[in-house]
């Protein structure tokens, strides 16, 4: 176990800079999750950290100790790749223990280590197969077992679930979160999937175009989201953007005025934030009126995209008894839970 | 139950119906036929004229009217005969484990490392297979009279020690096999050279098979540079040897098919063995993520 911290880590490939200054500080065993959409740069960081990918500026360190220009064996990490990496012509149990090829000791100590590990993966019946005879999941499993056979301070994840189905995935998910309750190591997982990274954080950083955009709690990325674009990606369906502008009284937006104190100047444009899950629809009075264009029901609830003033929102109606289509709704708004952005895209606080 | 017996009766009738009647099945196999006589005729003629009398040699029946098998007999306690055919397996052998060894090094090499001058390295290599055996012998020959590699078994052996269509192939091959696999390696503390042999090279057992079958078959065969290195008999490699047998008194046919007919014995070995290793090979690949 080990702490993990980048400082002003950058990565070029010739002239093209894809990583700009990434500042990062690991706790010991905490498990932290990259996100952001595809080309942002998870990868390359977490490969940076492997020692997969040089460095080209600033700093990796591993439990204090700068690891820039040590060998991904002299780390002390192991990494789990998205298609799992485990060999075709070994058996699980060779595979497994391909993490202890080079370690330095007694075979029957080795064989009980691989035991214990296909033991908590509940792998143990299948430790004399080939992989090909195991399901996407064991194979999974396998993969991790190998990475865990070392017992390493620090453990990559490089988009792990994202070749299994859905049902799959949900459960390999939970079985990593327990894994990492179990073992204590720490853990950097890579998604471009915001619900895996919401259920599995401790912290998550959000990246994209080779910057992080905010770190924090699963609870602080999605309620104070530090700009626009962590709001619009955290969270499904996305955050409702609509454009509105600082008044006297509060914030008009949609053609209403919503009463709430903003710092900003009056008459300045703000992106105005809604999550659809703060936007209810209600049959009276409420903060919007508008027509509903489409309904997607989900059981327990229903999406409602309704059209107001021009602009399109989602809401939450409920699953029973949703609207009609096409019927004229009310959607009500606490003041309170609007966010709200500068030109920027920088959240006001 | 009689229903199977009776739709599987009714297959075989439109089977057996349509075989004959359709023109283009007519036409398909009678130059599936062709190609098969031309195939397999100098075989059976090879196989015929081993079994035959001198006196018979120029008569051109497949069976002969007084088989016998004394050429036989007599190619197999002629020690000339044994001495080439130790030499060519010897050099077969060999060159094959040195060729499939090196091509699979650099072909691995030019694959999966990125350096300086990779693709010229890779085109010089390539551009060597547009020059023909023919016009290569010259160089070679310089080459081992200066070195004194003439008429040793090194002089017969270096052209052939690494192939420049096995660097090709197998840097075609390595293509298939995933950077993630070498990169967990690396990660579990191979050194490079640890990470080709045990994992690079048995995910592509096929190809390597394949290289084998070839140059093994194309070492054993070669005609031209072993007849040109060599002088004296006792390093001749086996196809070099067996001419002799026409030039020391008349043209002794018999023998020479009897020598050819027993040179295919190691051929078809080769073949047998390393073609299990193909099919096993390929049902590997099939294995997903
Ligand atoms: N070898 C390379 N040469 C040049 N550019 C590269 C190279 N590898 C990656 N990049 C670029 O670096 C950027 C970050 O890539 P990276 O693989 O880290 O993205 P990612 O966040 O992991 O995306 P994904 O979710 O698709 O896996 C991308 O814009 C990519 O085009
Ligand atoms: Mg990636």
């Amino acid at each position: 176990m080990a702490t993990l911290s980048l400082h002003n880590l950058v990565k070029a490939y010739g002239k093209t800079e894809v990583l700009h200054g990434i500042n990062l500080d690991v706790a010991d065993g905490e498990f932290v999750v990259f996100v952001g959409p595809s080309g942002c740069g998870k990868s390359t960081t977490l490969r940076m950290i492997a020692g997969l990918e040089d460095v080209s500026g600033g700093e990796v360190r591993i439990g204090g100790a700068v690891v820039n220009h040590l060998e991904p064996k002299d780390r002390n990490i192991a990494m789990v790749f998205q298609n799992y990496a485990i060999y075709p012509h070994m058996s699980v149990r060779k595979n497994i223990g391909f993490g202890l090829r080079t370690a330095k000791m007694p075979k029957a100590d080795k064989e009980k280590r691989i035991e214990e590990v296909a033991a908590i993966l509940s792998m143990t019946e299948y430790l004399d197969r080939k992989p090909a005879q195991l399901s996407g999941g064991q194979r999974q499993r396998v993969a991790i077992g190998r990475a865990m056979v070392r017992d390493p301070a620090v453990f990559l994840f490089d988009e792990p679930l994202s070749n299994l189905d859905a049902q799959l995935r949900t459960q390999m998910r939970l079985e990593i979160k327990k894994l990492h309750q179990r073992v204590g190591t720490t853990i950097i997982f890579v998604t471009h999937d915001q619900v895996e990274a919401m259920t599995m954080a401790d912290r998550i950083v959000i990246m994209k175009d080779g910057h992080i955009q905010q770190v924090g709690t699963p609870a602080e990325v999605f309620h104070q989201p530090a700009n626009a674009f962590v709001a619009q990606f955290i969270g499904a369906p996305s955050m409702n953007m609509l454009q509105g502008r600082i008044t006297a009284d509060g914030i008009e937006v949609a053609g209403r005025v919503i009463a709430r104190k903003t710092p900003g100047a009056v008459g300045s444009a703000v992106t105005v934030g809604i999550r659809p899950d703060d936007l209810r629809v209600t049959p009276d009075a409420g903060s919007f009126a508008g027509r509903v264009s489409v309904l997607e029901p989900l059981g327990a609830e229903t999406l409602a995209y309704v059209d107001i003033g021009g602009q399109e929102v989602v809401a939450r109606a409920d699953g029973r008894t949703p609207p009609p289509l096409r019927a004229q709704v009310h959607l009500t708004v606490d003041p309170a839970n609007l966010h709200l952005f500068d030109a920027e895209g920088v959240a006001i606080r | 139950m009689t229903e199977i017996r009776a739709s599987s009766a009714a297959l075989m009738q439109t089977r057996a119906a349509k075989g004959p009647r359709d023109p283009w099945s007519v036409l398909r196999w009678t130059l599936l036929a062709m190609g098969a006589i031309v195939m397999v005729m100098p075989i059976v003629y090879m196989l015929s004229a081993s079994i035959k009398y001198p006196f018979e040699m120029y008569d051109l029946n497949i069976i002969p009217k007084e088989p016998t098998f004394e050429n036989y007999t007599y190619v197999l306690s002629d020690g000339r005969f044994l001495r080439w055919f130790g030499n060519s397996f010897l050099i077969a052998t060999l060159t094959t484990l040195s060729a499939v060894f090196f091509d699979a090094l650099v072909g691995y090499a030019l694959c999966k490392f990125t350096f300086r001058g990779r693709t010229f390295v890779f085109i010089a290599i390539l551009s060597t297979l547009m020059i023909p055996t023919e016009m290569l012998v010259i160089p070679w020959y310089l080459m081992s009279k200066s070195f004194g590699w003439l008429d040793t078994y090194w002089g017969i052996m270096f052209p052939g020690i690494m192939t420049a269509f096995g660097t090709f192939l197998m840097k075609q091959f390595f293509e298939t096999v995933p950077d993630d696999f070498l990169e967990a390696a690396r990660i579990d503390g191979l050194n490079e050279f640890q990470i080709w042999w045990s994992v690079a090279l048995p995910l592509v057992t096929p190809a390597l098979s394949a290289l084998a079958i070839f140059i093994f078959l194309g070492n054993w065969t070669a005609f031209l540079w072993p007849l040109i290195v060599t002088n004296s008999a006792e390093l001749y490699t086996l196809p070099v040897g067996l001419t002799t047998f026409s030039v020391e008194q008349a043209v002794e046919w018999e023998l020479i098919m009897t020598g050819a007919a027993l040179a295919t014995i190691p051929t078809l070995i080769v073949f047998l063995v390393f073609q299990r290793y193909i099919i096993r090979g390929v049902a590997m690949a099939g294995l997903k993520g």
